[in-house]
């Protein structure tokens, strides 16, 4: 009997450790910096699909909110974000702005051929120099600019249904 | 590319051999006769193989820079030495399950030839249950992070490895540490099976025993070796920060420990049954929830690696399978009416064990509550808050004054009855020159805190105590002295150390000097330098002490270019009694840098008395194997 009891005893405490470790999981605890307010400097690159060298400065108006999105085509994570970047495109106050980074120019292409292209503009960073301007941490990574090009959020690694739906409230 | 792919099918192929061997053994499980079917020992080969050859595989894709491998990619870059090449293939998330998996695969196999004189149902059955985690390990590394993933098209430079852990300190750690943790697993799988078949016994006690020093061995300069590097390399001037992933590796140590002495009850006399199983399963438990704390990003720490959701999930599901797997397997087998019925005096080696186990146990739970209690206050809450050393200091400290009592006296015991009538002269001669060594120290230095005050005069004792065994012609049980010299001397040192070292933090620029009580600090230039995989900025620093004697130190900025990371990297000079260590870091937009100088009393001593104290288990495993 009082085996039985330590038992039941032991399996509730035990399970209730797991609800709460369980639930622990789903809060994200990525770290990310103070990058906020940050006002976005002027950067330049050719683009992906024409050879003249556009300016942000030029691309980063007329809009109430741009998505930066630094991705490459040998990225995994990419891919598994880009459907809701295709999504986001249909939302008419924002644009999307690709940063194509340090990749095959030929694979590039070939993938917003096969997937679909989110981006009004995309900026090619061979040697990833804007990336790291940006201070980004690795691909993929979403940075949201308001219209006087302040940084307001940044999205360390893929934008899963949780980021996600913290980005369409704030874009709202 | 040809080593990714030899590697990849080559796990596969292990997955199988251990999926194979699960029904051979169940059909030989009942068959009488008292040998295992050589099918399995071959599987159980083949199953080690298969994983040494995948591990190879990743092996050559780091060292020939194979960026079509993603692994390669994320963590590694051409320029980078060989030698890190090697070790950023267990530098990572994937790498480091492959490792465990190698490990794991390697022990099974190890434990099958090594354990011949033993019952043969009670060997296939600790088989059957390391399968068991052995095949979760195979599914978490194949599903969630393979190391294997391909990259196309193939990627012409690496994203290059996080170069705090480029330290060769740090490229030994995880390896050893794994040793430790997986030796547990052994340990954990024996103990189900023993309770299953009913064998918890003396010659069980005797036979795991090895196992449980090796593990706890390794996990000792696991620690150590990690401890070390936190102090060289995080540039944080200590030895223990009481961060999570640290108390994640101290938390089966403490349950090993525990065990270990356990272990000793249980060779001689079959009781503390109980005690033993819940022990050797708390020990893996405790490893893999490490594992999982680690891996899943659910902590805030300076080495979690991860955080992917899906594998946090994957290793807290697996968790509680073995939890409960254990649990049910304790509750239904496990008949705690058959052990000896022995009168246990009070004052016996048996009760003292018993009370050490006690000890341990809440130094377990404390350490175990502070790690989780962050956790689970942000998931019931939302509140985050963050569990800090005076926690620690607070709840552990007062304790470690019985302890260290308890622990002078306790060698002397005799099994099952002893009784004090010849207290000898020497002891208490070293109990009032502790004493007075204490009081001297007082006088001369005056000691904050009441605590430290009262824990010195004992660690002496103790200190004293365990030298004088260690010294004495009488070599029985000679490993144990070893380590209980060995603890005795860390608990010393890192109080001694607590107690006499000092800090100034300052900025400085080029040129500068800075006098402070007790000596002056002077900034002479600024030196650019170039290493393989980075850029550095030596600072020449030179000290002068009280009295008047110099030493120059040189800190320096490194500026890895892949990932581009500035780190710090302090400048140690080591003296038998000090570590003299200064640390800069530059303050942004200025030429200003801020500078860190310490002096820290008897660090060299605190890793010498560690060693110490593995050494003792060191001991008394060759000791074993020597009378075997």
């Amino acid at each position: 009997m009082k085996n039985k009891i330590l038992l039941i005893s032991l399996i509730l405490f035990i399970c209730f450790c797991l609800v709460v470790l369980f639930k622990g999981l789903n809060n994200s605890n990525v770290y990310i910096p103070e990058t906020t307010n940050k006002i976005i400097k002027e950067f330049k690159s050719r683009s992906l699909f024409s050879d003249d060298e556009i300016s942000s400065e030029k691309i980063l108006v007329n809009s109430d909110y741009y998505i930066l999105n630094i991705w490459a085509s040998w990225c995994g994570p990419c891919r598994k974000e880009h459907p809701k970047l295709m999504e986001l495109s249909k939302n008419p106050s924002v644009k999307i702005i690709g940063i194509n980074y340090r990749d095959n120019l030929k694979n590039a292409k070939n993938f917003v051929k096969k997937f679909g292209n989110p981006y009004s503009v995309i900026f090619v960073d061979t040697n990833g120099i804007i990336s790291i301007e940006l201070g980004a941490y690795g691909v993929p990574e979403t940075i949201i600019v308001n219209k006087d090009k302040k940084i307001i959020k940044k999205f360390i690694g893929y934008l899963d249904d949780k980021s996600f739906k913290e980005l369409n409230s704030i874009l709202k | 590319m040809l080593a990714n792919q030899i590697g990849y099918y080559s796990l596969i192929l292990g997955l199988i051999s251990s999926i194979i061997i699960i029904p051979i053994s169940l059909k030989n499980y009942p068959h009488n006769n008292e040998t295992i079917d050589r099918k399995i020992f071959s599987l159980s080969f083949f199953q080690f193989f298969f994983v040494l050859v995948s591990f190879i595989g990743l092996v050559f894709s780091f060292i020939n820079s194979d960026f079509g491998n993603e692994t390669v990619y994320n963590n590694s870059h051409t320029t980078k030495p060989l030698f890190y090449k090697i070790s950023g293939t267990w530098g990572n998330h994937e790498g480091s399950l492959l490792l465990w998996l190698l490990v794991l695969t390697f022990f099974i196999f190890l434990f099958l030839v090594k354990s011949k004189s033993q019952p043969k149902k009670y060997r296939i059955l600790t088989l059957l249950f390391q399968q068991t985690i052995i095949i979760g390990f195979f599914i978490f590394v194949l599903k969630t992070s393979n190391p294997f993933n391909y990259l196309f098209p193939t990627p012409k430079e690496g994203m290059g490895l996080n170069p705090i852990l480029q330290d060769p300190a740090l490229a030994i750690h995880p390896p050893i540490l794994y040793l430790g943790f997986v030796g547990s697993s052994v340990i954990f799988s024996s103990s189900l099976a023993a309770v299953v078949q009913g064998y918890i016994s003396k010659s069980w006690a005797n036979h795991i025993k090895i196992w449980i020093l090796i593990s706890w061995f390794f996990l000792t300069i696991g620690i150590l070796l990690g401890s070390i590097w936190a102090y060289y390399e995080l540039g944080w001037g200590g030895f223990w920060f009481w961060d999570p992933v640290e108390n994640v590796s101290l938390m089966p140590w403490l349950s090993l420990t525990a065990l270990l002495h356990c272990i000793l009850v249980l060779e001689k006399k079959t009781i503390l049954t109980s005690w033993t199983i819940i022990l050797s399963i708390s020990t893996f438990v405790l490893s893999v929830s490490g594992t999982f704390l680690v891996r899943s990003g659910i902590l805030n720490s300076v080495h979690t690696f991860a955080n992917d959701p899906e594998r946090g999930l994957f290793i807290l599901f697996f968790l509680f399978f073995l939890i409960f797997l254990a649990l049910i397997v304790f509750f239904m087998f496990h008949k705690n009416g058959n052990h000896e019925t022995v009168k246990i005096n009070f004052l016996s080696k048996e009760t003292s064990i018993l009370i050490n186990n006690w000890f341990m146990m809440y130094f377990l739970s404390v350490v175990l509550i502070g790690t989780l209690y962050p956790i689970f206050l942000e998931v019931l809450t939302n509140e985050k808050i963050s569990v800090g050393p005076p926690f620690y200091n607070k709840l552990i400290l007062p304790f470690l004054v019985p302890f260290l009592i308890f622990m002078t006296f306790v060698p002397y015991l005799k099994w099952i009855k002893s009784e004090f009538n010849k207290i000898k002269i020497d002891i208490i001669l070293l109990f009032i020159l502790s004493f007075i060594v204490s009081i001297l120290l007082f006088k001369q230095f005056g000691f904050e805190s009441l605590m430290i005050s009262i824990l010195i005069p004992f660690t002496f004792y103790l200190f004293l105590i365990t030298a004088k065994d260690l010294l004495s012609k009488n070599k029985k049980n000679f490993s144990q002295k070893v380590s209980h010299f060995g603890f005795s001397f860390l608990v010393l040192s890192i109080l001694l150390n607590s107690i006499f070292s000092s800090e100034i933090i300052i900025n400085l620029k080029e040129g500068e000097r800075f006098s402070f009580q007790g000596g002056t600090i002077t900034f002479h230039s600024l030196e650019e330098n170039n290493g393989k995989n980075y850029k550095s900025i030596i600072g020449n620093f030179e000290i002068y002490d009280d009295k008047n004697q110099s030493i120059k130190l040189m800190p320096e900025l490194r500026i890895y270019n892949q990932p581009s990371i500035v780190t710090s990297e302090a400048d140690i000079k080591t003296t038998l009694f000090y570590d003299k260590f200064l640390v800069m870091n530059s303050v942004k937009n200025n030429e200003y840098f801020n500078v860190r100088y310490q002096v820290k009393s008897f660090m060299i001593w605190i890793w010498i008395s560690t060693l110490i104290l593995a050494l003792g288990g060191f001991l008394s495993f060759t000791k074993r194997l020597y009378e075997k």
